[in-house]
C-alpha cells in the first residue's frame, strides 16, 4: 500500500487558501529560488581552477603580458574582494545585465536574445506534437482492449527510454540517407523543423502517454464516469468529455518536468542538427568554459522554469476546483 | 513474459560485463587499418570503426564500463536522495522546510543543466560526468523518498513501535527502512536505465568518457563526426544503450506493479 505512492506527486494540501496570500507566497518563493540559483552559480564558478583573467584573454597557454592581465582584472572587477564582486554581480542581475561573453565578445543578453527564439519555437512545437501523440497513444491503449494496452504501454516505455541523440541519428538515417525526404541538418523554414521536433517529441510523448493512460484508467473507474453512464451518455461522450479532462490534470502538473526535458533535449538536438539556439550556445559555452554565458543561460532557464511551474500551479487551481475549497 | 525477457537480456549484459571474452573473443583495441569503416557483414556483425576495430567486440567489452557508470551514477543519486529524503521526512518541521526549499532550488536547474554546470567547474571526464548525472538525478529521487517516508511514518505499526518504547534509531532501522526498501529498489531499477542514457548523452556531447576506451558513450562520441557516412559507428552502441534502458525500465515497472498489488 505504501508503495503505491511511488512516482506520484506528494499529496496536495487541501487547506483553503485565498488568492492574494497564495500569489504573494508564490512570488516570494520565485524570488528566493532565483536568488539561490544565482548565488549557487556564482560561487560554483569560483571553484574553477585557473585565473579568469587568463580565460578571458584566450585561456591558459596564451602569451599574455602582466599589464594586459591587470587591465582585464580591473575591467571585469576581478581585483576586488569576492564579497564585493558578489554584490556587484547581484546588483547587475537586478537590472538585467548578465555581463559579457568571454568567447563571443558580445553581451550575454544579446547572445541569449539572438538564440532564444529558435529554441522556444522548437520547444513549443515539440510540446504540442508530443501532447497529441501522447493523447492518441493513451486513448488507443485505454480503449483498444488488452492487446492494444500492452502494445501501447510497451511503446510508451521504449519511447521514454530512447536517448535523443540515438533517435536523431536513426531519424536522419531513415528520412535523409535512406528515403532522401528531409535534409540531415536543420535548414531554415518548416522542413528543417520536422526531424528536430520529432526527436524531441517522441521521448516526451512516451512519458506523457504513461501518465495520461494511468489517469484515464482511473477516471474510467471513477464515480463521475459511473454517473455519466447512468445518465445514459454514450461511451464516446463519457470518454471524450469526462475521462479526457481528468487525464489533462496530471499532465499539466508535468509541465515543469517537461520543460526540463525539452531544454536538455534541445542541447543535444540543436548540436546534432546544427540548429542555432540556446542549447547549442550552452554546450559551446560549457566546452569553452565561457563562464558569463553559462551563468546567463542557467539563470534565464531557471527563470523560465519558475515561470512555467508557477503558471501550471495557477492553471491547476483554475482547472481543478478541489484545490480551491475545503475538501475535508 | 516481459519480465522473463528483461531478466534474460540483463543476464546477457551481466555476462558481457563480467566475462566479455565469452561472447566476443576478439581484442576490442586491436587495430586493422586496412579494414577501417567496413559496413556490417558476417565477418563484422556491426561493422568496423575508423581504425578497423570490430564494433561488436567493442560493444561487448564496453558493457562493463557502461553499466558501471550507470550503476555508480544511480548509487550517488539515490544515496544523496536517501539522505535528504530521510532528513526531510523524519526531521523536525524546520528541517523539512529547509530541505524542501533546498530541493526546490535544485529543481530550478532542470534536466542536464546541473550536470553541465558541474562539468564546467570540474572539467569533462568519466568520473565528473558520472558524479554530475548522480547529482542531477538526486532531487527527483529525494522528493519521492520524502513523501514515501512521510506515508510510512504515519503507519499504525510505527505508532505501535513508539508505544512499545522502541528507540528512534531502532524504529528507523527495523520498521521504516524495510518498508521504504521495496520502493527504493524499484526506484534504483528505474534509475539505472535513465542514468545510462544521461551519461551516454554527456559522452556523446564529448563531456564524458573519451575514446579510444571501449565504452558505449565514448564509441558514440568517436562516431559523431561520421554520422551520415558511417552510421553503424553510432547506431549500434546507441542500440545497446536503448536496450539496457528499456529492459531495466520494464523490470522496474513490473516490480512496481507487484509491490502495488501486494
Amino acid at each position: 500500500m505504501a508503495a503505491a505512492l511511488i512516482g506520484e506527486a506528494p499529496p496536495r494540501s487541501r487547506r483553503r487558501r485565498r488568492w492574494l496570500p497564495w500569489l504573494l507566497l508564490r512570488l516570494g518563493g520565485v524570488v528566493f529560488v532565483l536568488w539561490a540559483v544565482a548565488t549557487v552559480t556564482f560561487f560554483a564558478i569560483r571553484l574553477i581552477p585557473g585565473d579568469p583573467a587568463e580565460a578571458i584573454l584566450g585561456g591558459p597557454g596564451s602569451q599574455t603580458s602582466a599589464e594586459a592581465l591587470a587591465q582585464v582584472r580591473a575591467e571585469y572587477g576581478l581585483d576586488q574582494p569576492l564579497f564585493f564582486q558578489y554584490l556587484h554581480y547581484l546588483g547587475r542581475l537586478l537590472v538585467g545585465d548578465l555581463g559579457r561573453s568571454y568567447a563571443l565578445h558580445d553581451s550575454v543578453l544579446n547572445v541569449i536574445a539572438q538564440n532564444l527564439g529558435g529554441t522556444l519555437l522548437l520547444a513549443v512545437v515539440s510540446l504540442i506534437v508530443a501532447s497529441l501523440i501522447a493523447l492518441a497513444l493513451a486513448a488507443w491503449s485505454t480503449r483498444g482492449g488488452r492487446v492494444a494496452a500492452s502494445i501501447g504501454s510497451l511503446l510508451e516505455i521504449v519511447a521514454a527510454a530512447v536517448p535523443h541523440f540515438w533517435l536523431a541519428i536513426s531519424l536522419i538515417l531513415l528520412f535523409s540517407s535512406v528515403l532522401g525526404w528531409l535534409p540531415p541538418v536543420s535548414v531554415p523554414g518548416p522542413v528543417g523543423l520536422v526531424l528536430p521536433v520529432l526527436t524531441l517529441a517522441l521521448p516526451l510523448s512516451g512519458f506523457l502517454g504513461q501518465v495520461m493512460r494511468e489517469s484515464m484508467l482511473d477516471a474510467m473507474a471513477s464515480p463521475f464516469v459511473l454517473s455519466a453512464r447512468a445518465r445514459g451518455e454514450s461511451e464516446n461522450d463519457v470518454f471524450w468529455l469526462h475521462a479526457l479532462r481528468h487525464a489533462a490534470i496530471p499532465a499539466i502538473g508535468l509541465a515543469g518536468w517537461a520543460f526540463g526535458a525539452l531544454i536538455s533535449g534541445a542541447v543535444v538536438v540543436e548540436t546534432i542538427f546544427a540548429r542555432p539556439g540556446l542549447g547549442r550556445s550552452l554546450l559551446s559555452a560549457v566546452q569553452q568554459r565561457d563562464v558569463p554565458l553559462v551563468i546567463g543561460v542557467v539563470i534565464v532557464v531557471a527563470l523560465a522554469y519558475m515561470l512555467v511551474t508557477t503558471l501550471t500551479d495557477l492553471a491547476d487551481r483554475l482547472v481543478d476546483p478541489r484545490l480551491r475549497v475545503d475538501a475535508r | 513474459m516481459v519480465e522473463v525477457f528483461s531478466i534474460l537480456v540483463i543476464a546477457l549484459l551481466v555476462i558481457a560485463a563480467v566475462a566479455p571474452g565469452v561472447l566476443a573473443p576478439g581484442d576490442p583495441l586491436a587495430i586493422h587499418p586496412l579494414q577501417s569503416f567496413r559496413p556490417p557483414s558476417l565477418a563484422h556483425l556491426f561493422g568496423t570503426d575508423e581504425s578497423g576495430r570490430d564494433i561488436y567486440t567493442r560493444i561487448v567489452h564496453g558493457t562493463g564500463a557502461s553499466l558501471l557508470i550507470g550503476l555508480s551514477a544511480t548509487a550517488i543519486g539515490v544515496g544523496l536522495a536517501l539522505l535528504f529524503g530521510l532528513l526531510a521526512g523524519l526531521g523536525p518541521r524546520w528541517l523539512d522546510f529547509g530541505t524542501t526549499r533546498f530541493l526546490e532550488v535544485l529543481f530550478a536547474f532542470p534536466g542536464l543543466l546541473f550536470a553541465l554546470l558541474f562539468i564546467v567547474v570540474y572539467g569533462p571526464g568519466v568520473v565528473t560526468s558520472t558524479i554530475a548525472v548522480g547529482l542531477a538525478t538526486a532531487p527527483g529521487y529525494a522528493r519521492i523518498i520524502r513523501s514515501q517516508v512521510r506515508v510510512v511514518r504515519r503507519a499504525p505499526y510505527l505508532e505501535a513501535a513508539t508505544v512499545l518504547g522502541r528507540s528512534r534509531t531502532s524504529r528507523v532501522i527495523h520498521h521504516l527502512l524495510p518498508n521504504v526498501a521495496g520502493s527504493l529498489f524499484v526506484l534504483v531499477t528505474l534509475g539505472i536505465g535513465q542514468s545510462i542514457v544521461w551519461a551516454s548523452s554527456l559522452s556523446y556531447l564529448g563531456l564524458g568518457a573519451v575514446p579510444p576506451a571501449a565504452e558505449w558513450g565514448a564509441m558514440l562520441s568517436a562516431g559523431r563526426t561520421y554520422i551520415t557516412s558511417f552510421w553503424w559507428m553510432t547506431f549500434f552502441p546507441g542500440l545497446f544503450i536503448v536496450l539496457s534502458a528499456v529492459v531495466t525500465t520494464l523490470l522496474g515497472r513490473s516490480l512496481q506493479q507487484r509491490l502495488r498489488s501486494s
